[in-house]
């Protein structure tokens, strides 16, 4: 047993109203710069729909994750070392920027400096790349926005793979539900085992995966080696960038942007600890619908005086150990079983894990017809087939993904009973296998889901990694150029600096 | 007077244009890391860049390393393996023109992709397209001198070439006269080479050093993953069996 720690999110859908709060406030920290207008750390997706970049799940296609070869290897899709050597040249399972978007801007500045005309103004768009006119922009960052498009095309969706998708394109079928993504801090990361620099890691005190920017050379392979294709290449500075689950943030104790400011109250932050020795092992899975459940054999239980005591002596601090005792990660994942990752068949051990949604009762209209359970809806009858969300969360085994979801209809139905009838019903805890006290602490955390509740993180520990006296007087953040001021003009290799504005006297 | 340019560009400006090269190149990584990269443009545009990246660099690759081979085997090597100046000179026509001609493809499809798409237009900078101009007009000039090479099959002119190359190295300073005499295409060729050493580490051409450590880095590596740790104290080894105690 090694044990690591790893910082963990779970996004609870249930609760998503595709604000996209999270994807501009990670914008404007992150990547609104030269190169990675088109980037997005964080989105959000509507599905059904083929997603950003267009038909990412489908790996079929951009080979990302990992595969288990037929002597029972398991080596990335796109290819062995030695094939991903030899496509360093040219990349053929990479995305072109046509498949996210052209980035663009407006020419918002025409809306006041038009001269006196017929007509009103317009800000017409303007490529972000080139500069130059797009007549019609073709694709954004979001472009199936609230079922956007046609169901013909949406449908190609991966997840309705074994679902008779046609009826769902009728009106009164149709459904919908929000995806907010973001990069998984996986245990088995392809991203860095595609690097042939060696320039993507995972951190072995918050389990972050990270790219040294100053060892990144631009080979490409995170970009396609990546299943949920999070990892952008900057096209301005030629090297990668992904969501560094703002780490700066996390090492403070603070949540990431992206859950701070949800609005939702959809995301959670906490410590799980994890066996590392184990991790090859669960990745291989010979059949993908055991991946699930071989990922939850890797977590290990902080309560086990086993485990803190393997922790103590693989250094995970204190407060650590404690957090993960703490963590809401722990409880919806391993207690209630009501989290689960995306795309466990991807192989790659994803860190960032959902709450599947409930949804309408379908056919609610038909008063009796819906069929119960001991007086609960059955899951069957929710508008959004348990096979599409299976295939999303569980490689397609809906046996996890309804327990989950009765368990949240249990809570509903608990808690009303409770606070409307004033009647504890212990029983409909016990059929969905829980029990009241649980239920109550589901609702707390998953309902009312407080601050402190949704985030528990541990701060880094500065004085296990650094000489706090050594840094005295150093230069804070700096263009990796040692002490340099960051004004010379212009770099004789070629490194495009803006130049500091230093103020200048006038008078 | 030509003979003070061929003093210089044979006797001196290898030095000036090796020292540069080492020198230059070594402050770039050290001080400026972050400009060491391939610069890839095939986010912005797929199309040409499959082929076009493809049979230049696997072309460019094998003229170079026919070039560090032919050029720096010493003479006495070829003679005690037995073979023959002749057959060595046809295996570097046949060999060096195929994949001369596959780079010259290949560099033609990227410049016409470089300066037809405005997306590539637009993230160029001078070095990007001088260096590659350069290196075409390069490989023109190169697979021009298999023409000469040809009305001279005995291997004399190669082994004149292979001489001064390995002289240079070995610091024998009189080793341009040499050369003074040879074809002026050859000379092009030699001074062009020496341009494009001296401008390496001034360009986007110092991802061939990464390029070519990366398979070393890459399957030396044990397995697939890498973790950091920033301890200053690292934590004891131990086995991955061993218990906790």
């Amino acid at each position: 047993m090694k044990v690591r720690a790893q910082i963990g999110m779970v996004l609870n859908l249930d609760k998503c109203i595709g604000c996209h709060t999270c994807s501009v406030t990670c914008k404007n920290v992150w990547t609104s710069r030269d190169g990675v207008e088109y980037a997005w750390f964080n989105n959000v997706e509507t599905k059904p729909g083929t997603g950003y970049p267009t038909d990412w799940e489908n790996q079929a296609r951009w080979n990302g994750g990992w595969e288990r070869t037929k002597a029972g290897k398991l080596q990335p899709k796109q290819g062995s070392k030695w094939r991903i050597l030899a496509n360093m040249f040219a990349n053929p399972s990479m995305p072109e920027i046509d498949d996210y978007y052209e980035p663009f801007d407006f020419d918002y500045d025409h809306l006041k400096s038009a001269p006196e005309m017929q007509a009103f103004p317009t800000a017409r768009p303007r490529s972000k790349i080139t500069g130059e006119r797009i007549e019609k922009i073709e694709k954004g960052p979001n472009w199936e926005e609230i079922l956007g498009g046609e169901f013909s095309k949406r449908s190609a969706d991966y997840n309705f793979e074994g679902i008779q998708k046609e009826i769902y394109g009728e009106y009164e079928n149709t459904f919908m539900m929000y995806l907010p993504r973001l990069c998984e801090h996986c245990l088995n990361p392809t991203c860095a085992s595609s690097c042939p620099s060696g320039a993507i890691y995972k951190r072995e005190e918050d389990g972050i995966v990270l790219i040294d920017q100053e060892k990144c050379r631009g080979w490409r392979m995170c970009v396609s080696g990546c299943p949920y294709k999070k990892v952008y290449y900057n096209w301005s500075t030629g090297k990668s960038e992904k969501c560094t689950l703002c780490y700066p943030r996390i090492e403070s104790g603070n949540p990431t942007v992206c859950s701070e400011t949800c609005v939702g109250r959809i995301r959670y932050l906490g410590v799980m600890l994890y066996d590392a020795d184990k991790i090859e092992e669960a990745a291989n899975m010979e059949n993908e619908q055991d991946l699930y459940d071989a990922q939850l054999g890797v977590f290990l239980d902080p309560s086990d005086p086993e485990v803190i005591k393997a922790a103590r002596r693989d250094g995970v601090p204190e407060d650590w150990i404690k957090s993960a005792r703490e963590s809401p990660i722990w409880k919806m994942a391993m207690d209630w079983k009501v989290a689960f990752p995306l795309h466990p068949e991807y192989r790659t051990l994803p860190m960032v894990w959902y709450i599947p949604p409930l949804s309408p009762i379908q056919n609610a209209a038909e008063a009796g017809a819906i069929s119960s359970k001991d007086g609960m809806p059955d899951v069957k009858n929710l508008r959004i087939p348990v096979k599409y969300l299976a295939n999303m969360l569980t490689a397609g085994d809906e046996a996890p993904v309804v327990t989950a979801l009765e368990r949240m209809l249990a809570m509903r139905s608990y808690m009303r009973s409770k606070t409307v009838d004033g009647v504890i019903d212990e029983g409909i805890a016990e059929r969905v296998g829980l029990s009241g006290r649980m239920i109550e602490d589901m609702y707390k955390i998953m309902a009312l889901a407080d601050y402190e509740d949704r985030f528990v993180i541990p701060t880094t520990h500065r004085e296990q990694v650094e000489e706090a006296y050594d840094l005295k007087g150093g230069c804070g953040f700096t263009d990796s150029n040692g002490c340099s001021t960051g004004t010379s003009k212009a770099s004789l290799f070629g490194g495009q600096k803006k130049p500091l504005k230093m103020p200048t006297e006038v008078m | 007077m030509l003979e003070h340019i061929d003093y210089f560009i044979f006797g001196i400006m290898p030095y000036i244009a090796l020292t540069v090269l080492i020198v230059g190149s070594i402050a770039r990584y050290e001080r400026d890391p972050f400009t060491w990269k391939s610069s890839s443009s095939q986010l912005l545009r797929r199309k040409q860049l499959m082929w076009g990246s493809i049979l230049f660099h696997v072309g460019i690759i094998t003229v170079f390393g026919g070039h560090l081979i032919g050029l720096f085997t010493p003479v006495a090597v070829l003679d005690a393996l037995g073979i023959p100046y002749a057959a060595k000179q046809w295996l570097a026509v046949i060999l060096g023109g195929t994949a001369g001609i596959a780079a010259l493809i290949g560099a033609t499809l990227l410049i016409h992709r470089r300066v037809t798409d405005p997306r590539i237009w637009q993230t160029t900078s001078f070095a990007d397209i001088g260096i590659l101009v350069l290196i075409w007009l390069q490989l023109l000039i190169g697979l021009g001198t298999i023409t000469l090479t040809l009305q001279h099959m005995d291997g004399a002119e190669m082994i004149r070439f292979m001489t001064w190359s390995q002289s240079v190295v070995l610091l024998k300073l009189n080793a341009w006269a040499m050369v003074v005499n040879v074809h002026w295409l050859y000379k092009a060729h030699i001074f062009l080479g020496l341009l494009i050493t001296f401008l390496f580490p001034f360009t986007r051409l110092v991802h061939m050093v990464s390029g070519f450590a990366a398979p070393f880095r890459y399957l030396l590596r044990p397995g697939y993953q890498i973790v950091r740790s920033r301890r200053l104290k690292p934590l004891a080894k131990r086995s991955a069996t061993e218990p906790a105690e």
